[in-house]
């Protein structure tokens, strides 16, 4: 199924009026200042901006992992702003993926016990945990390499694996902060085709963060951040990445 | 799910043994310490109390000089020994049931190739009865070796081993120093004392022969006194204090100069000074079961630190705080589980080994060993609790942040 999104789409993230402040006073940093942002269901967007623009922010925000100091947050058309730390985790269960600069993957634990990880809260019975996750490892290449844990995979594997994580639990967007952050430009490559896959195949929504322009040509969407305000919001004009 | 975090939490324990197993160290420790007095403990009194037993109730005993109360060595040197007239005397009291007046000798003991330096007992009849010895294999002394120097012995089971092995000492010549006497008697083992001395170390004469051949005196070192049944040894003491006074001439107001102890009564001491040391011994190890709970608590502090990246992992995957704080909870509980179940075999082993040294009886209780297991799960889960917490509050993205 190739997605079109338009218009027509719901909303699935729906930030209105959202400010992010650390500290008070006189050391008061506001990260992310009266901010409006709408993404729909099947979007790829990029989000690019300065350093401490804001960018990872708004990333932990959409993510339920961290709460708006001011605004509305609507995820598919319910508000979460307010939702305590349990009920967060249980959106997060149900419906976000999250890969990371640093791949984060649990140390001396095998490729799959880490894609299997989210299943275990969701408390799928083991066998068919196990199915899923080589399934999931089979999505993102990696099959044969099940047993290996991270310090015996190359960094493009591990954030395969980390990919396979987030997407095992067929969430509705997979949160992508600077996925390529820690890879060479060969092993960039290879991760954006399959998050452009995940995105092309399974309609999954993607939010990713990047600084580079030939990665953020991926997406079809392209958010400007600059101290802590959407500067620029225009779609990525179609073309075939190198 | 909780067999799903059990899991969870057995493979984290695995994926670091090395601190899994130190972290264990201080339950292992304070759970066989613990395991090891009590069983230990428990012999020794049980092996007091057998040898209470063995002792037969109410038997006094009387030694020629004073001394105070409790055990402890006595002086007989200046004191005038008893005879064996006293111990007819006494045997004739009511009270009485049996007497055994001996004398001791130490002498290099040999037969055929074999020989032992021992402590030969100059007895009559009247020493079986008393101390509630058997014969075994042959006879006693009659009467008339009673009163003759017969140059005949009666052996214990260790003395029998020593000098002849398994083969048959009927009838085979003993030389007990100068003298030689034919072996008439073997008798049944009793095992180790109250002190843990060896009981069955034992040779038998008949006293005269003792006295005469040996000694060169007629004096009685000690008379020991089975009571008649149904009388108590206050008024069994009473009497034969009165007899022994009155034969010593000692007058009104003058001290004894021989003293009577109630044998039953240095057993009962001991046990006491037993059970005070199981005590204490126990209290030592009950605060190095808690210092094993700290050691947990400060190694599963140390563990959150170090996996807060990994809490931060789950808490994005969707773990709730409730499950994050189980997992680390039943870690701590596995940990001192399992620390606890090796405690109990290591402090079985102990406390086994102990018994064969000590040579009282490996008295294992079930009650111990279940209470320890409660102990060390309750130390898991209340030492656990505060580091699981912490683990349950992290804020998730400070937690994924963490280097
Ligand atoms: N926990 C925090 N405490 C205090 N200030 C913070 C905290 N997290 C972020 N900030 C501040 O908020 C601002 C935005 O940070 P954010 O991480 O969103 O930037 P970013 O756009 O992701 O930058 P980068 O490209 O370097 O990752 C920065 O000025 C940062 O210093
Ligand atoms: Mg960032």
């Amino acid at each position: 199924m190739v997605a079109t999104p338009g218009p027509s789409r719901p909303p699935l993230i729906e930030l209105s009026d959202v400010s992010r402040t650390y500290g008070s006073g006189e050391t008061e940093v506001r990260a992310l200042d009266h901010t409006d942002l709408i993404i729909r269901q099947g979007e790829f967007v990029a989000v690019m901006g300065p350093s401490g623009s804001g960018k990872s922010t708004t990333m932990n925000i959409i993510g339920l992992l961290d709460r708006p100091t001011s605004g509305r947050y609507l995820f598919n058309g319910v508000e979460v702003q307010d939702l305590d730390r349990d009920r967060r985790a249980l959106l997060r269960r149900h419906f976000l993926g999250f890969v990371f600069q640093g791949f984060n993957l649990l140390p001396r634990t095998s490729a799959l016990e880490n894609v299997e990880l989210p299943l275990i809260y969701k408390g799928m019975p083991r066998a068919e945990r196990i199915e899923r996750a080589r399934a999931a490892l089979h999505k993102v290449g990696l099959d044969g390499r099940e047993g290996h844990d991270a310090s015996q995979l190359s960094g493009g594997q591990q954030q395969r694996v980390a990919i396979a994580r987030a997407l095992v639990g067929e969430p509705m967007v997979i949160l992508a902060d600077e996925p390529t952050g820690n890879l060479d430009s060969h092993r960039s490559h290879e991760i954006m085709r399959l998050l452009q896959q995940l995105n092309r195949e399974d309609g999954i929504t993607i939010v990713m963060v990047t600084h580079e322009d030939d990665i953020a040509a991926y997406a079809r969407r392209l958010v400007s951040f600059a101290d802590g305000r959407i500067r620029a919001d225009a779609p990525v004009p179609e073309r075939t990445p190198a | 799910m909780i067999w799903e975090t059990v899991r969870l939490a057995l493979l984290a324990l695995r994926r670091n043994k090395l601190r899994s197993a130190l972290t264990m160290l201080g339950i292992v420790i304070g759970v066989a310490a613990v395991i090891a007095m009590v069983t230990v403990g428990q012999g020794s009194s049980r092996s007091v109390a057998a040898s209470v037993e063995s002792l037969g109730t109410n038997v006094l005993s009387l030694r020629p000089g004073s001394r105070g109360m409790g055990p402890g060595p006595v002086s007989t040197q200046s004191a005038r020994p008893f005879s064996l007239r006293d111990a007819e005397a006494l045997g004739e009291l009511s009270v009485v049931k049996a007497v055994s007046p001996t004398v001791s000798s130490t002498q290099t003991v040999v037969a055929g190739n074999g020989n032992l330096t021992t402590s030969i007992t100059g007895a009559t009849s009247g020493y079986l009865e008393v101390g509630g010895w058997t014969v075994w294999h042959g006879r006693g002394f009659n009467s008339a070796e009673d009163r003759s120097g017969a140059s005949v012995c009666i052996i214990g089971a260790t003395v029998h081993k020593t000098l002849f092995g398994t083969a048959d000492p009927l009838g085979q010549q003993l030389r007990v120093g100068k003298v030689s006497c034919e072996v008439i008697g073997l008798l049944q083992a009793k095992g180790a004392g109250t002190f843990g001395q060896d009981q069955d170390e034992l040779v038998l004469m008949p006293i005269r022969t003792v006295q005469r051949r040996l000694l060169g005196n007629d004096n009685v070192t000690s008379i020991s006194v089975a009571l008649a049944p149904e009388v108590s040894s206050q008024r069994g003491a009473r009497e034969i204090e009165a007899l022994m006074r009155d034969r010593r001439r000692i007058s009104g107001n003058q001290a004894n100069d021989f003293s009577i102890t109630d044998r039953a009564q240095i057993a009962e001491v001991l046990s006491g000074i037993n059970s005070v040391l199981t005590g204490m011994l126990s209290s030592v190890a009950a605060v190095s079961l808690l210092v094993g709970g700290i050691g947990i608590m400060n190694i599963m502090l140390v563990s959150v630190t170090e996996r807060t990246r990994e809490i931060g992992i789950r808490l994005a995957v969707g773990a709730e705080s409730r499950q994050v704080l189980t997992q680390f909870l039943v870690e701590a509980v596995v940990l001192s589980l399992v620390g606890g179940i090796i405690g109990v075999i290591v402090g079985l082993a102990l406390a086994f080994g102990a018994s064969l040294f000590m040579a009282i009886p490996f008295a294992p209780q079930l009650v111990i060993v279940l209470l320890a297991f409660g102990f060390s799960a309750l130390i898991g889960v209340i030492f656990g609790f505060f580091p699981a917490r912490k683990a349950a509050r992290l804020d998730p993205i400070d937690a994924l942040r963490h280097e």
